[in-house]
């Protein structure tokens, strides 16, 4: 199979390979996928009080579309807002990516980890918030 | 050195150049019809295929009136598997094969089946191997053939062609052995191994593509064949068609090659694939060998490379032509079925690559390849979630993943 050279970019560099403290009040984690499905996604946002991400991180086990999938992901979740990170589609990613058919399911993690990501945030800050009150 | 360097002989090999050279009379000076009975064109043609099919059958033990031409190996299959079964359909119904064959032993006993045959779809064990037991207690008064493949196209494990044709001779059932990764690479016999039927393929020992051969047995047992293509009766009937005469000519030269280089080429590549093994798994922790590591083909290893991901990897090696067990190298999402049936798990199969040398490679190209694969799967674990959390101790069986 050829690749298409953004991909190949992505995979090549990819953006914000890493990891944030998945223990921190402001960060929040995704993790979707499976071993034996042959993709493990990781991603993870730390948030600002009024909703900026500040910055983002990814880690992935899988194909070359699924590197770029969640490379792209940090790329457009790093300075953008929750409820805009919230918007994005896999099929953004789909078309920006231009991935055949086949790699469809590597968007529909990239944005399931986005999801996941945001939802891991929203839950610590009830807690905090829960705390703070209590 | 040339990059990319080609460690996928499994796949295909290239034409050894002295193989095109007794091929090129033929496309121009000599191009006569082996069927053409009335002149010399003919005769010239006949004489050549002829020859061809002595230095086939003399690879594998065989009498040269043995030998069928065919377009290839999935060809030989098929009119091995659905002629016997046609032709000896008042006889039985039942055939055995195992799970890990290639498709096309696979696809034809599928298509047998939604015609009302019976087939015995064997396990295998972890490294790849049928029980032998489980093969003689199948076996029953309706079983017309057992088609076991000589050595697994993927892991290389190699089948005990011997006991098995001894089992099947005992019991009175036909034999077919897929031998196309094996022919060349390891010695066959027909004679010794008590094969009845035999599937080969050229262009995987140096001889050109779009041409093979099926060994059919004529003497205790004579075995019979439905013909698959009706025509103009070539081939003793059982496979109407002109015949390929440079393709022909190549596999006969390829075949003669073969069996004179074999002694020779055989350790050479050994040492060549054991060092190329034994750098990846020295390098690359946790790396594993798939497959029978004593009963295998001496040119191919399959490794996988846990925490990363097969494609992702060739994605990454560019310079290294090899092929992965990986589910998105193909159409479907699915991993290779050879790696799943060992029954090891499926991010094994997805971890898995697959490298084959053969007779052109050099020390220098495996050294190179040991060398790419280790980097690229070292860059790969940095990204990887699933390394990150085994070198924090977690242990991945007992995570609780969101499939999809």
């Amino acid at each position: 199979m050829a690749y298409n050279d953004k991909v190949l970019d992505h995979y090549q560099n990819p953006r914000n390979v890493g990891a944030l403290d998945k223990n921190a009040p402001d960060v929040g984690t995704g993790v979707v996928g499976a071993p034996e499905c042959g993709d493990v996604m990781k991603l993870q946002i730390q948030v600002a009080p009024n909703g900026t991400i500040l910055d983002a991180k990814f880690k992935t086990y899988g194909c070359g579309s699924a590197i770029a999938s969640s490379s792209l992901a940090t790329e457009w979740l790093k300075g953008s807002t929750i409820a805009k990170a919230e918007q994005i589609k896999n099929t953004q990613i789909v078309q920006e990516l231009a991935l055949p058919p086949v790699k469809i399911h590597c968007s529909v993690l990239a944005e399931d980890a986005i999801k996941a990501a945001i939802e891991d945030w929203r839950k610590k800050q009830a807690t905090t918030q829960g705390a703070a009150k209590a | 050195m040339n990059i990319p360097v080609y460690l996928d002989y499994s796949a295909t090999t290239p034409c050894d150049p002295r193989v095109v050279e007794r091929m090129l009379p033929y496309f121009t000076d000599t191009f006569g019809n082996a069927a053409s009975r009335s002149h010399a064109f003919g005769w010239t043609a006949e004489a050549a295929v002829e020859r061809a099919r002595e230095q086939v059958a003399e690879l594998i033990g065989a009498h040269p009136k043995e030998v069928l031409w065919t377009s290839g190996s999935t060809e030989a299959n098929n009119l091995a598997i659905k002629g016997t079964a046609e032709m000896y359909r008042e006889k039985g119904n039942h055939l055995i094969t195992a799970i890990t064959e290639h498709k096309a032993v696979l696809d034809p006993m599928k298509r047998l089946e939604s015609q009302g045959f019976e087939i015995t779809w064997l396990p295998v064990d972890s490294e790849g191997r049928v029980d032998l037991a489980q093969l003689a207690a199948a076996i029953t008064e309706k079983t017309l053939l057992v088609s076991l493949m000589a050595a697994n196209n993927e892991i290389g494990t190699l089948h005990p062609l011997k006991e098995i044709g001894a089992l099947c001779k005992q019991k009175g059932v036909l034999f077919h052995t897929d031998a196309t990764q094996a022919v060349g690479r390891i010695p066959l016999d027909v004679e010794a191994q008590h094969i009845d039927l035999m599937s080969l393929s050229a262009h995987k020992f140096y001889g050109p593509k779009g041409v093979g051969a099926l060994y059919v047995r004529r003497r205790s047992p004579r075995v019979r064949l439905s013909a698959q293509m009706d025509g103009g009766g070539h081939e003793r009937g059982m496979r109407s068609g002109t015949l390929n005469v440079p393709g022909v000519v190549g596999m006969g030269a390829a075949a003669e090659l073969a069996r004179v280089e074999m002694p020779v080429e055989t350790e050479r590549l050994r040492q060549l694939r054991d060092r190329l093994e034994a750098r990846l798994l020295r390098d690359n922790p946790d790396a594993a060998v798939n497959g029978d590591r004593e009963r295998r083909l001496p040119n191919l290893t399959n490794v996988s490379f846990p925490y990363v991901e097969g494609e992702s990897l060739i994605m990454g090696i560019k310079e290294v032509a090899v092929s992965s067990g990986s589910a998105c190298t193909s159409a479907s999402l699915e991993p290779s079925y050879v790696l799943k049936g060992l029954g090891l798990g499926d991010e094994r199969a997805h971890s898995s690559i697959r490298f084959s040398v053969g007779r052109f490679t050099t020390e220098a190209e495996v050294d190179f390849a040991a060398e790419r694969v280790t980097a690229e799967v070292k860059r790969l674990r940095e990204m990887s979630p699933l390394w990150e959390m085994v070198q924090e101790g977690i242990d991945l069986s007992q995570v609780k993943w969101t499939t999809h």
